[in-house]
């Protein structure tokens, strides 16, 4: 197809871009893991950026140097030009002259690089408003779930409380807390987190719930009822767990979440949940796979949780 | 150039006609927009376009009926954890018609959804997605994709138990695409947990984020279809996409009257 000295239409494609979106994406990493990270991403930003920039400003850029032999030309005829009339005024510019003096696309280049600058100093606070409130100041839990007594050895309580007193009945939640007794003289409870590990429905204890025996304790008003659980079942799909929260059916690929507990004046308190692999043995004597709190659904051990690289903040 | 001899208007008829087009053609001159539409709904389209190629008009009615209604419906619900449920009671049980408005609204999202995929159906059978329609293709994947977001975001909206658990769930499959799922779906529940952001955000996003995008790609998608022209069926007898060839001239005894081909001349001019 190609007849002879025609040009390509189009520039071959830069690959300065790609290193530009090597380093933004090393900045972003960064802000997650770690500021070295985003300092080296923002190297590479600006080094490729201005490469990039270099590259495609060089069309409207090298051209600008022809200019001047055409303004010399001018002023070469002698002094100011002679004042003529019509036509002549203008000394007719040859076809090169023309093409060498490319100030509309200097112009455009202006614009659209001014409206960018514009729109960007516009949109990136306003994305930045729309993602980042829901990854920074997430409150830490702390919940006193009441007096030890509550808490038979041995047998679970389905302990339900209000994350967030404030904002209500949407932060409602469930745990299920057992008291293990003492090991080497320390209490030891196992607090299972109610949120499936298929995808987040709200696991139900398999076995007698004592309703009538439901308790209310504290200032935030915890739900505390005693139940005889042999596992744990999930309404969506189907899910079981052990009394360990390992899985025993369904579709769940790992163990049920945990929270972390604390003792101060006598009284339980909640601490921090954190995701589990699995569980070997039972109880107080019972060895743990703790990982970061993850999502519903996501492995945190295996091959598979290659694939979720990096956690989640807040 | 055919000679029917024009009935004459009566001045008065006359003067009413002008009186009536007047402002329509103070709209075409200024803008050509009586034009446009003109060319809009009598352009040519194959002879063999059925009812199959109605599909897609259906799912723009199907859109037009779910924003009008929408729109309704946004006048008397509350998007707050402890307002919403009670409000959709309201529009349903104590508002005048509110029951109708928002029925149309909730089954006409399955319509909508079900239309779009008879309409894509037919767009596969008749192999209308082929050169030089591949991009409209693409914009009608990406119209899906948003119709089945609008389902998605609109489904939590009565905050009722199963709108709440099949959110719960709808969120945590997003969570777990690899690599960026986690993110995506704390970012969609507006933080470690469903909280009092999770509705307003599938409110916003539900009723001005993706209706505004999907009539942008609405229009593209018309733009194009409009361009490019319709497809006739595989089995249709003319070619797809050329001008229809000139009627085969009749001979029965009259060879001397044959007019040089042209355009159409079916229609006794
Ligand atoms: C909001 C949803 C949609 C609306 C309002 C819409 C509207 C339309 C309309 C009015 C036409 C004219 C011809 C006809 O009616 O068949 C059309 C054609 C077309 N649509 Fe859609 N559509 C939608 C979704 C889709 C989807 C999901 C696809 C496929 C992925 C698609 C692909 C196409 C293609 C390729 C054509 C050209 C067909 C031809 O030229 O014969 N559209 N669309
Ligand atoms: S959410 Fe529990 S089994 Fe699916």
């Amino acid at each position: 197809m190609s007849s002879q000295g025609e040009k390509p239409h189009v520039p071959p494609p830069s690959l300065w871009p790609i290193g530009f979106a090597v380093g933004i994406a090393c900045i972003l990493i960064g802000l997650v893991v770690s500021w070295p990270v985003a300092a080296v991403g923002a190297a590479i930003a600006i080094a490729f950026g201005f490469l990039w920039i270099r590259d495609v400003t060089g069309s409207v850029r090298e051209p600008v140097q022809a200019v001047e032999p055409e303004t010399r030309r001018v002023a070469d005829t002698g002094g100011a030009p002679k004042a003529l009339e019509g036509r002549e005024a203008m000394p007719p510019m040859s076809e090169e002259e023309i093409a060498a003096y490319p100030r509309s696309t200097f112009l455009s280049a202006a614009t659209l690089g001014l409206g960018g600058v514009i729109g960007g100093i516009i949109t990136v606070p306003v994305l930045g408003f729309a993602v980042l409130p829901s990854f920074t100041n997430q409150k830490d839990q702390s919940v006193e779930l009441g007096p030890l007594e509550n808490f038979a050895e041995g047998q679970f309580v389905i302990a339900t409380y209000l994350e967030d007193f404030e904002i209500g009945e949407v932060t409602r939640r469930t745990v299920f807390v057992r008291n293990n007794g003492l090991l080497e003289d320390q209490p030891s409870f196992t607090i299972l987190f109610s949120r499936c590990v298929h995808l987040g429905c709200p696991v139900q204890p398999n076995g007698l719930v004592y309703d009538e025996q439901k308790k209310t304790v504290g200032e935030k008003r915890v739900d505390l009822t005693p139940s005889l659980v042999t596992g744990f079942g999930c309404p969506c799909h189907g899910g079981q767990y052990d009394t360990e929260g390992n899985r025993t059916a369904g579709p769940p690929v790992r163990a049920l979440d945990r929270a972390e507990f604390s003792i101060r004046d006598g009284k339980l308190w909640l601490g921090q949940f954190y995701s589990v692999g699995n569980v070997e043995s039972t109880g107080a004597r019972a060895r743990i796979k703790k990982y970061d709190h993850a999502t519903p659904g996501v492995h945190v051990d295996g091959p598979e949780a290659w694939l979720y690289p990096v956690e989640v903040p807040g | 150039m055919a000679v029917t001899p024009a009935r004459r208007k009566s001045p008065r008829r006359a003067q009413i006609e002008a009186a009536a087009l007047y402002p329509l053609d103070w709209l075409e001159e200024r803008s050509g927009l009586v034009g446009a539409i003109k060319y809009f709904l009598f352009r040519r389209v194959p002879r063999d376009t059925s009812w199959a190629q109605t599909l897609g008009s259906a799912s723009l009615t199907a859109f037009l009926v779910q924003a009008i209604t929408g729109v309704i419906l946004a006048f008397y619900y509350k998007p707050d954890p402890d307002k919403a449920y009670e409000s959709i009671q309201i529009i349903t049980n104590d508002l005048t018609l509110g029951w109708l408005v928002r029925g149309m609204h909730r089954w006409g999202a399955s319509v909508f959804i079900i239309l779009m995929f008879l309409h894509m159906a037919r767009v596969f059978l008749y192999g209308a997605y082929k050169y030089p329609r591949e991009l409209n293709w693409i914009v009608g994947v990406l119209l899906l994709t948003l119709g089945m977001a609008e389902g998605f975001t609109g489904y939590l909206l009565p905050w009722d138990q199963t709108a709440y658990w099949a959110t719960v769930v709808g969120i945590n499959i997003n969570g777990t695409a690899p690599f960026l799922g986690p993110f995506i779906a704390q970012f969609l529940q507006g933080g470690a947990a469903i909280g009092s952001d999770t509705l307003s955000k599938f409110y916003s996003i539900h009723m001005l984020v993706l209706p505004g995008a999907i009539a942008g790609l609405i229009g593209l998608h018309l733009y194009l279809v409009i361009r490019l022209g319709v497809t006739s069926p595989p089995w249709s007898p003319t070619e797809a996409g050329r001008e229809r060839a000139p009627e085969p001239p009749s001979t029965n005894g009259r060879e001397g009257l044959i007019r040089p081909s042209g355009r159409g001349g079916s229609n006794g001019e």
